[in-house]
């Protein structure tokens, strides 16, 4: 009897700890995306060159890769998670400028941003109303995303639009397998640190932005 | 080919090479997923392709 209380109560504690991973995910992540479009706003009204987006991704990268995991666990990881999405925002700064002087760049943007925060959220709440379990992701989101880096390496060199526009699909739907997969990882106590959980989030969500905007660019383009 | 485009190149190379042993280390490790739950990933899917169509003829 004794024991049976004992695993109700762990089960409970579980979850209460799951539940908090998840409120504070979501409430980082909102405040690093309000974060993001202040730097990407200063960015444009500095009218800063294309280069600053190669510097930032770059920059944003290194720090998220190397410098993030060291700090996850204490309050310096929240300062160096408002650095690095700071920085992806502030190089978003000339592409959005790009866009909006396209004849109908305004609409583009609104679209994608729009897109972006829809498929944000049908899926986490895809993920959070089925509670289903996509660990058997991790291998195959992995392998595409290699691939898709692989390609994108060798566009560099070809500069074709239609594999532009073909990575660009694929990117869409990588990332939005790997919010599934973050978000079913939290959900299943894979992932207790919201620091690291928040950035995972972050990533997706502003590489499907930058897709939809590239989609969206090369489609409502009608030169 | 601009020095951009070189230093987009290298920096994507060296993401690759940083990644190789995760995607590894994911390929071995994830479990293996059955054909039910590989439906719940390909429908949100296409619904997400309908969606960016949807998008695509909006602009």
């Amino acid at each position: 009897m004794n024991q049976n209380y004992s695993t109700v109560a762990q089960r409970s504690s579980s979850a209460l700890a799951t539940n908090k991973v998840l409120r504070n995910t979501y409430m980082l992540l909102s405040l690093t995306l309000l974060f993001s479009g202040f730097t990407a706003a200063l960015s444009m009204f500095m009218n800063m060159p294309p280069m600053t987006y190669l510097i930032s991704v770059i920059g944003g990268m290194v720090i998220a890769m190397f410098v993030l995991p060291r700090f996850a666990n204490s309050t310096a990881g929240i300062g160096i998670v408002f650095l690095i999405t700071g920085m992806l925002g502030f190089g978003l700064g000339p592409i959005l400028s790009m866009y909006a002087s396209l004849p109908n760049g305004g609409n583009i943007i609104t679209l994608s941003l729009g897109g972006t925060g829809v498929i944000f959220m049908g899926l986490s709440a895809y993920a959070l109303a089925t509670r289903k379990d996509f660990s058997f992701l991790g291998g195959f989101l992995m392998v595409g995303f290699l691939l898709v880096l692989l390609a994108a390496v060798a566009n560099i060199f070809l500069a074709m639009p239609a594999m532009s526009l073909a990575i660009s699909a694929v990117v869409i739907m990588i990332m939005s397998g790997f919010i599934l997969y973050d978000t079913s990882r939290i959900i299943h106590g894979g992932e207790t640190n919201y620091v690291l959980a928040t950035i995972g989030l972050y990533m997706t969500i502003f590489n499907i932005f930058i897709s939809l905007l590239q989609i969206l660019g090369i489609m409502g383009n009608d030169d | 080919m601009d020095w951009m485009q070189i230093i987009s190149a290298l920096a994507l190379a060296m993401f690759i090479v940083i990644l190789f042993p995760t995607v590894l280390d994911r390929m071995k490790n994830s479990p293996k997923g059955t054909s039910s739950d590989w439906m719940g990933f390909v429908v949100p899917m296409i619904v997400i392709a309908l969606f960016v169509m949807l998008l695509i003829a909006l602009v």
